[in-house]
């Protein structure tokens, strides 16, 4: 069947049951936007107010439904624009499929106007992209693109076309032929030969091996990583570390893949990890991280991490093998399969005198009084108002930190955060995906002042689309962590992060038409949330905090995990 | 050590690039680079020697590996390869010094591509040792220009990878 190059696009969309995508027009994208406004009733399109706060939302939609994002952008500037979004998603695995247009085939090449190396571009940052200048592969780019981005350890990709292939006259052969059957598609089959677009099966003898290690251990200890999230393994987990009976630790990117309130969470690792979780990994005899790539806010010091221990690697990916930590045994596979395989094997083990050594270090969860607001108690406020199935988007920074202290996150998808590139301005974009992929859930944004500043202007897209989303700006005046590492390692020399200036949020928020609160005490964060909970639009809520909050504990970069520059709960 | 990774990928614009910009993100440094189309015209065989240690090398592999335009990755056994260098060099040569060089270019397997009254330009390939050897030999005669291809490699025997 002869169909226009457009509408081939709009139906491997449809292939891939693809009703939501985020982005912004412009010149070299508008014959396909001219083909979306001819598909607005199967295709919902989420216009933002620039395009990185598309490529936020479309990235925070996938983390949050499990389904691949789609984001729209022009050519120039809008392509560039979209790069911080990419490498955000990249670094967090989240899979995400973007589309751009370049200019046309005549023009490439010349410096026309807004042209630029969007594949060269983005090339980096992307599993795979791909330049598009022939009409008639449009079907297998896009069907390749959806199965590279969501198939072994996902990612996002980029399809460039060119404005000329999109030309409202050129018509191309197309057969519609659903996501779950286009794997026999022969660019796919190709690519499958070459590529286990599946994940790769886990090896028996490398299962048994680790069945055996975990036999002669005495002190078990367990790294939930954000392998877990992405791979939904959160229940062969959970059964997996109850089975062991061992303490698990979380990463940030494994928030949500162990229930937070379990009696055998130790809480994060690592830079801002608890104390009992990074005793426990300095003491254990047997290491086993699960999805996690030992990243340098997790593994700071790689020669003396887990120096007592055995250190078995279960990874997605044969490259984060050995990459950052030398490990004495690992299993390549998706963590629900491995953990799956082990369930079967494992007996049910108690080490009850391990447990009693490291579970009390765990610090106390409930805020102290204070007649000044704490981090702490926004928090708590909010972990006791919202419905247990919140999912809270954060940005980076100290707010990022306390949030997942003093949060739980049961699910994966239920914590939204830019772990692995640390991009300030992720947070509103990503709560906007999540509020759309999830209308039924409630959707909570944490922020800093310094954060919501970058892409606070994304309120006027939670307001023109009637979200529900409570943004909570955790308001200290200050960029806090580079102040706290300011005050700890600088000397108090405060250069250039002091943040006294406006805008008045509860103002802003007002002039976005959205509801405004301004708290000082715990007792206004209850009745500002409570009100901003019923109010039935979204709702910016500013904390005023004391500028020299810390996030405790803290071990510096590159130290070993137990010398903590901060104690947890000392002041 | 020196070792040598073979990898077909897919003959495409873009590619190289690709692959290249690989290597300077993750930090791993290239000795030699050389690329060419196979007998299958879709794809082209690129020869890379990086001198790292080894976990550098197995770490190259498998980034490689995840790149969707890659179809396979070797690293080659160092003792059972075929590895080849093409080198043309021109050297100042007069009456006087030509029969000297024509002697080291019989014992050495070069080819003269190139006279002038003032200059020859020779070619030969060989392995990058025996390459260099001769381009050590040619340094007394006053060497104008020096252009290598980088080593291409191949398994001895039957096998493909």
């Amino acid at each position: 069947m002869k169909i226009r190059a457009t509408a081939a696009i709009m139906e491997c969309l449809l292939e891939q049951e693809v009703d939501t995508i985020f982005g912004y027009p412009g010149g070299t994208i508008l014959n396909l936007y001219d083909e979306l406004y001819r598909y607005q009733d199967r295709i919902r399109h989420v216009l933002t107010a620039h395009e990185q706060g598309a490529a936020h939302a479309a990235d925070g939609y996938a983390r949050s439904t499990g389904r691949v994002g789609v984001c729209f952008a022009t050519s120039g500037p809008g392509a560039t624009n979209l790069t911080t979004g990419i490498a955000t998603a990249h670094l967090d695995s989240s899979p995400v499929v973007f589309i751009t247009c370049n200019v046309g085939e005549s023009l490439l090449g010349k410096d026309s106007f807004q042209e630029v190396d969007t594949t060269g571009i983005a090339m980096p940052i992307t599993k795979a992209t791909y330049l598009v200048r022939d009409p008639q592969t449009i079907p297998d780019v896009m069907r390749q693109a959806f199965a590279v981005a969501a198939t072994g350890r996902p990612g996002p990709v980029l399809i460039d076309f060119l404005k000329n292939v999109t030309a409202p006259d050129v018509m191309i052969d197309y057969e519609f032929v659903p996501w779950n059957q286009n794997r026999a598609c022969s660019s796919i089959q190709a690519l499958a030969s070459s590529h286990a677009l599946k994940a790769p099966e886990p090896d028996q003898g490398d299962i048994d091996t680790l069945v055996d290690m975990i036999a002669q251990s005495e002190r078990p200890l367990l790294i939930c990583g954000g392998g877990v999230v992405r791979g939904k393994a959160d229940q062969v987990f959970r059964k997996f570390a109850e089975k062991l009976d061992a303490p698990v630790a979380i990463t940030v990117m494994g928030g949500g893949g162990f229930p937070g309130s379990h009696p055998l969470t130790t809480g994060m690792i690592g830079m801002h990890g608890s104390q009992a979780s990074n005793v426990a990994c300095a003491e254990c005899d047997l290491l086993i991280a699960v999805g996690c790539r030992f990243s340098d806010r997790v593994a700071l010091d790689p020669a003396t991490f887990a120096s007592q221990a055995k250190v078995v690697q279960i990874d997605i990916d044969r490259a984060e093998i050995d990459k950052n930590v030398l490990t004495d045994h690992h299993i390549i596979g998706s963590a629900k399969r491995v953990l799956t395989l082990l369930n079967e094997k494992m007996p049910q083990y108690d080490h009850t005198a391990w447990k009693e050594h490291i579970l009390p270090m765990r610090a106390p969860s409930v805020a102290e009084d204070s007649p000044k607001l704490t981090p702490q108690q926004v928090l708590e406020v909010i972990r006791l108002q919202a419905p247990h199935d919140t999912i809270v988007a954060t940005d980076v920074g100290q707010h990022q930190m306390w949030s997942i202290k003093y949060l739980h996150f049961d699910y994966p998808g239920q914590l939204l955060t830019s772990g692995g590139f640390g991009t300030m301005g992720f947070g509103l974009g990503a709560a906007i995906g999540a509020q759309m992929g999830n209308p039924d859930k409630r959707v909570v944004h944490v922020t800093g002042d310094g954060c919501f500043r970058m892409n606070c202007h994304e309120l006027c897209t939670v307001e023109h689309y009637g979200l529900p989303i409570i943004t909570v700006i955790f308001n200290n005046g200050t960029l806090g962590m580079v102040r706290q590492w300011q005050s700890l390692i600088y000397g108090k020399r405060y250069s250039e992060t002091t943040l006294d200036r406006g805008p008045d949020f509860v103002k802003l928020a007002e002039a976005y038409g959205l509801k405004g609160f301004r708290v000082t005490d715990r007792a206004e964060m209850e009745t500002a949330f409570a009100q901003a909970l019923a109010c039935g639009s979204g709702a910016v809520i500013d904390c005023v905090l004391d500028i020299d909050e810390m996030v405790r504990p803290m071990v510096a970069a590159g130290s070993p995990i137990t010398d903590f520059l901060l104690k947890e709960g000392s002041k | 050590m020196k070792q040598t990774i073979s990898v077909l990928v897919e003959n495409q614009a873009g590619v190289l690039n690709r692959i290249t910009s690989l290597f300077s993100r993750r930090a791993f440094n290239i000795d030699s680079l050389a690329v060419g189309v196979t007998d299958d015209p879709t794809l082209s065989r690129i020869t890379i020697i990086v001198d790292n240690g080894n976990s550098v090398v197995e770490q190259v592999e498998k980034q490689l590996n995840k790149l969707v335009e890659v179809i396979k990755v070797r690293t080659l056994d160092e003792n059972s390869l075929i590895g080849r260098e093409l080198m043309i060099i021109k050297v100042s040569a007069n009456k006087s010094s030509r029969e000297h060089i024509m002697t080291i270019c019989s014992i050495c397997g070069a080819k003269v591509a190139d006279i002038s009254p003032t200059s020859m330009t020779l070619e030969l390939s060989d392995t990058p040792d025996r390459v260099s050897t001769f381009e050590d030999m040619m340094r007394p005669f006053n060497i104008l220009e020096v252009a290598r291809t980088g080593v291409i490699a191949l398994q001895k025997g039957g096998g493909k990878i």
